[in-house]
């Protein structure tokens, strides 16, 4: 009996198809989102993350419908982040079918938010998202905002800590810096983030081989999220997840139906 | 009929379509009459203990619960919704713990782990005289929770263990609770919630 690490596919979800790029830019289309939703599903995903990166109100009302459309044929945990600025918000996405929500931007600008959120429907729903990258702040790391193209003005480490006592029940840690690279999770920010709180830490940016998966949960990691590597097939989540098992790490297996 | 016990928002969506799947009509209420009239009822929870109990006083959750349990009809929490089964909950109470509904005697308190919530899916050890865990004793099963229950009530238990030992699930006559969510624990928590339907 113990807790599998959780392999998440992260869908960057805009006006209802899903894209993805490098270090946010040069954006390309990757597929229909309920379908690969189902198709990761079926391949062993533990939970799955939809971004909805959409400019546009009218974005924002398709990204719903794919929650809709999701959750009505994906039994696993389905996390929704982008725009969210408000507990109605939240409420808006978990009754479409969402199970936890990831802020960002909205945070930072108002950190009350944090409570907010927790208070009415718990910190297990809240997942605190940080875009960090290396910078000259007192712990070497920063956030960010706009995709990693502005500095929030706040030191990582302090940003984390406040959040957490605030009531964030989980944390997805961006490093803006190997974002669609596949160089490798930043390891020294993971290590860094994960010695200042106690809840569930997702590593996010930079996956590329196999080995960068399990770099990561040596570092602290309890999650592993990834976008490009499964998107373009250079990994099938199963194989990650059986490179992990056979490296005796726990993960989920799927039983043959 | 399947009644979800619908007291306050969060994602019954997932619940309604699951248990759809194993064959049977369901309904997200949150009327008195419908809820104790159902086949069965499913009492599922978000948020912390009290504003769990505060949200079903507002439905009247425990006495149609304690009702059913009289009239011999099936009940089924899921986390929160199992959590407030028992007498007693210590979450965000400071010193003097909160009510339950108190079908069973026993604390619900923090998980001795170092990384809380206890979140993402867990294999659980299951009595072999099992109704829900019938074909799907090896599984995982999804949990998000920091507190549970560390002492064993009702007939048949499941165990997990998180920083420490806890039930995952009990089955009690007409009563029965899961710590994890089987609406979120893919084929194997759709097999748990069939075996759960098929004994209504």
């Amino acid at each position: 009996m113990t807790l599998s690490v959780r392999i998440i596919p992260c869908l960057d979800v805009t006006d209802g198809r899903v894209v993805k790029g490098v270090n946010f830019t040069d954006l390309v289309d990757a597929g229909d989102p309920v379908e690969m939703a189902s198709l990761y599903n079926l391949e062993g995903a533990d939970e799955l993350t939809f971004l909805d990166i959409s400019a546009s109100v009218v974005g924002r009302e398709t990204t719903l419908d794919v929650v809709r459309r999701t959750a009505e044929q994906v039994f696993i945990p389905l996390t929704v982040g982008g725009g969210i600025r408000s507990v109605e918000d939240v409420d808006r996405l978990l009754r479409a079918g969402a199970d936890k929500v990831s802020i960002n931007t909205s945070a930072i600008a108002r950190p009350e938010l944090i409570a907010e959120i927790a208070d009415r429907f718990g910190s297990q729903v809240l997942v605190l998202s940080v875009d960090a990258r290396r910078a000259n702040t007192d712990s070497g790391f920063e956030v960010t905002t706009h995709g990693g193209r502005e500095s929030a003005g706040l030191d990582a480490l302090a940003w984390v800590e406040k959040a957490c006592a605030l009531g964030v029940g989980e944390i997805l840690l961006n490093s803006m810096d190997a974002d669609g690279t596949r160089a490798g999770y930043d390891i020294g920010m993971i290590t860094a983030v994960r010695a200042v709180s106690k809840v569930p830490l997702i590593a996010s940016g930079g996956a590329g081989s196999l080995e960068d998966f399990s770099a990561a949960l040596d570092a602290g990691a309890d999650a592993l999220l990834a976008a490009s590597v499964f998107h373009f097939g250079i990994h099938r989540i199963g194989d990650v997840k059986s490179y992990l098992g056979k490296h005796n790490y726990p993960v989920r297996t799927l039983a043959p139906r | 009929m399947i009644a979800i016990l619908d007291y306050g928002s969060g994602n019954l969506r997932s619940a309604e379509r699951a248990f759809a799947t194993a064959g049977k009509d369901v309904v997200v209420t949150s009327d008195r009459t419908v809820a104790l009239e159902a086949e069965g009822l499913v009492v599922p929870g978000v948020g912390a203990f009290a504003a769990c109990m505060n949200g079903l006083s507002a439905v009247d959750g425990a006495s149609i619960v304690r009702e059913r349990l009289a009239k011999e009809r099936p009940t089924l929490g899921i986390c929160i919704g199992m959590q407030i089964m028992f007498s007693q909950g210590t979450e965000h109470s400071a010193g003097t713990p909160h009510a339950g509904i108190g079908i069973w005697d026993g604390t619900v308190s923090q998980l001795d782990a170092p990384i809380l919530p206890h979140m993402g899916w867990n294999t659980v050890e299951a009595a072999s005289t099992s109704t829900l865990f019938s074909g799907v004793e090896g599984e995982s099963f999804y949990f998000v929770h920091s507190y549970a229950a560390k002492k064993a009530v009702g007939t048949t238990q499941a165990w997990s263990m998180h920083g420490e030992r806890f039930l995952a699930a009990v089955e009690d006559g007409y009563i029965s609770a899961t710590q994890f969510h089987p609406e979120k624990s893919g084929t194997a928590g759709l097999a748990l919630i069939k075996n759960w339907v098929e004994s209504l």
